[in-house]
């Protein structure tokens, strides 16, 4: 009764033809890219190099405009902003750095009055608003990583700091 | 790692990536991430997962991270300016690259009060300058190019410093910028005297003073706010160098120094020459603008101690800038051979008056010798001076530079008065050498 369908068979012949094809071909990309990544980047069983990794420790929540900033740290300076990263850091860059620059405070030195007398004037004549129970913090902070050096009357020149070089003439 | 990111990409994209993210793309197409680390370095520091990261083309800066650390250049500027401060933008340029006799527009010192208006906003064909005020005889208007062609255009050669120039060195320290020595440049400003301008205005005769208002905005964003609007005592602005300049050395000004439009007032503290400049009030008072009052550009009446606490009260305007010099060649640390002699040049200004002397020291003050010295090409102009030094024998030393100004009054070696914003510090600049 049932008449041998050639047309089906010759269709199953051909999908696992092209099964067979396909397989082929992909093993055939995936040893190429292999080949090309292996000529432009050396041994991938070599031992790799484990790359910098930025600091999640110090990651702590920050405004959104801060989360778009550079968050890593070199030797306990945020590069974002500047500022030595210790006790305090994140309240004086919520309330400092939205008006200007930690670059600005970094490269400032004062006591603690100082510190606060600076503070007084920015709320005085910049806008600056109360800070109530982390002006404490603020001023620590300050205070503690930003405090006069003893310098006399004319400090010396840094020697250790200068480039020396040859001068031919 | 202490190159800035920008410092980095600029150097070589595709190392940067690598450096910062230990990214490779896909070597064909240019684009993803090879390292699955990589891609989670990045997501991390942009503070969100990178979407598409498959399709992030190599050797580009993340958008959301552009705006970090380090600025690449300062639009317009030279890259070894050193940043001192990037909203506002200060910068200064360090001593040795202030040595060609006109200082060049890319390294001439940036000191902002405020954010300049937006570049591409400017538009110079249509900018106005309004002059206006109690003591003016009337309000009126001026585009940029009928200033140019209703008035003697004039070119002179005019000192601008920074009142804080060498604040830096203030002990017990004061706030603000810590200017070393490079907040001074000398270049050629092209404009029109500000005296024609006014005289076409009218000028009552109870005018005491100029303020003026610049298109800069304060830098907490806050509209209500002036950034900086100060000025001069009326005798000053009717100087014949005091100018209405658009160029700086044949160019049109810097946008960061003030495009396309600025008061410049060689000798006086820099703030005195408004930039972006929009508004000139003549009033018949001190003009009372942001930065004229409190203590800003204010030193004691009266000298006072180091640390000592000044009531505004008794502070009074800085006017003319002290008597100062720079070694401008060579560059701090040159070191010579035994019997090499050495060259040294610079520049010497005087605020309102001339330098008339010029010295150096090899021995810390113990002897001086007297230097060759230009006369300036115009009043408020930087003579340029020159010297050989010859070293008695191996070891270290510091070249110390001394101008003495047409009164008799000489640079000091030591800091001079203390004073509570720490301006006007005009001790002698010093070199390290060495001769080996």
């Amino acid at each position: 009764m049932e008449r041998p369908n050639y047309t089906q068979d010759y269709d199953k012949v051909l999908r696992s033809l092209y099964r067979a094809i396909i397989f082929l071909s992909s093993f055939a990309v995936v040893l190429a890219l292999g080949l090309i990544y292996y000529g432009l980047m050396g041994n991938p069983f070599a031992p790799k190099q484990s790359p910098p990794v930025v600091d999640t420790q110090q990651k702590q929540p920050v405004s959104r405009s801060a989360a778009a900033a550079d968050e890593r740290i070199e030797d306990g300076i945020h590069l974002a902003t500047g500022l030595r990263v210790a006790d305090g850091f994140e309240v004086v860059r919520a309330n400092c750095t939205g008006c200007h620059s930690g670059k600005l405070i970094a490269q400032n030195r004062a006591t603690r009055d100082g510190w606060q007398e600076m503070i007084r004037w920015m709320q005085r004549t910049q806008g600056l608003w109360e800070l109530g129970g982390n002006e404490d913090t603020i001023l620590n902070y300050l205070a503690a990583n930003y405090a006069p050096q003893e310098i006399g009357r004319r400090a010396s020149l840094d020697v250790e700091a200068i480039e020396w070089y040859i001068l031919e003439e | 790692m202490k190159a800035g990111i920008h410092k980095l990409y600029a150097k070589g994209p595709k190392n940067a990536d690598r450096l910062l993210w230990g990214r490779s793309a896909n070597p064909l197409t240019r684009r993803g991430f090879l390292q699955k680390g990589a891609l989670a370095a990045m997501s991390l520091a942009l503070g969100s997962e990178m979407v598409f990261a498959d399709y992030f083309p190599e050797g580009l800066i993340p958008a959301a991270l552009a705006h970090s650390d380090e600025p690449f250049q300062l639009p317009g500027k030279h890259p070894e300016l050193v940043v001192l401060n990037d909203r506002p933008i200060n910068a200064e340029t360090p001593a040795h690259l202030l040595d060609p006799a006109l200082t060049p527009a890319d390294l001439f010192f940036v000191r902002n009060n405020g954010i300049p208006p937006e570049k591409e906003a400017i538009n110079p064909a249509s900018w106005i300058l309004t002059i206006e005020g109690a003591s003016a005889q009337q309000k009126k208007n001026y585009t940029l190019p009928e200033l140019k062609q209703r008035f003697e255009n004039v070119t002179l050669q005019l000192t601008l410093e920074c009142g804080g120039n060498g604040r830096k060195e203030f002990n017990p320290p004061a706030k603000g910028n810590q200017w070393s020595v490079g907040a001074v440049g000398c270049a050629a400003w092209t404009g029109v005297r500000l005296r024609d301008v006014l005289q076409d205005v009218g000028v009552k005769n109870n005018a005491v003073y100029i303020g003026y208002y610049g298109k800069d905005t304060h830098a907490s964003g806050d509209p209500g706010k002036e950034p900086i609007s100060r000025g001069v005592p009326i005798g000053k602005a009717m100087e014949a160098e005091t100018l209405i300049a658009w160029e700086l050395n044949g160019q049109p000004l810097p946008w960061l120094n003030g495009y396309p439009l600025r008061l410049v007032i060689g000798g006086w503290p820099a703030s005195c020459s408004g930039k972006w400049l929009e508004r000139i009030v003549v009033r018949n008072q001190v003009h009372d603008g942001e930065k004229m009052g409190g203590q800003s550009y204010r030193v004691p009446c009266h000298p006072v101690a180091p640390g000592a606490k000044v009531a505004d009260e008794d502070m009074c305007i800085i006017e003319s800038m002290p008597v100062k010099s720079l070694i401008t060649y060579p560059k701090t640390g040159a070191m010579i051979r035994e019997g090499q002699p050495l060259n040294l040049r610079g520049h010497a200004w005087a605020g309102g008056h001339e330098v008339k002397e010029m010295h150096i020291s090899i021995d810390f003050g113990m002897s001086w010798q007297p230097c060759r010295l230009e006369r300036p090409a115009n009043r408020f102009a930087w003579q340029h001076w020159q010297a050989e030094a010859r070293f008695p024998q191996k070891g270290y030393y510091e070249v110390w530079a001394r101008a003495t100004d047409a009164g008799g009054i000489m640079q000091p070696m030591l800091l001079p008065g203390w004073n509570p914003k720490g301006y006007l510090n005009n001790a002698c600049h010093r070199i390290a050498v060495k001769v080996v």
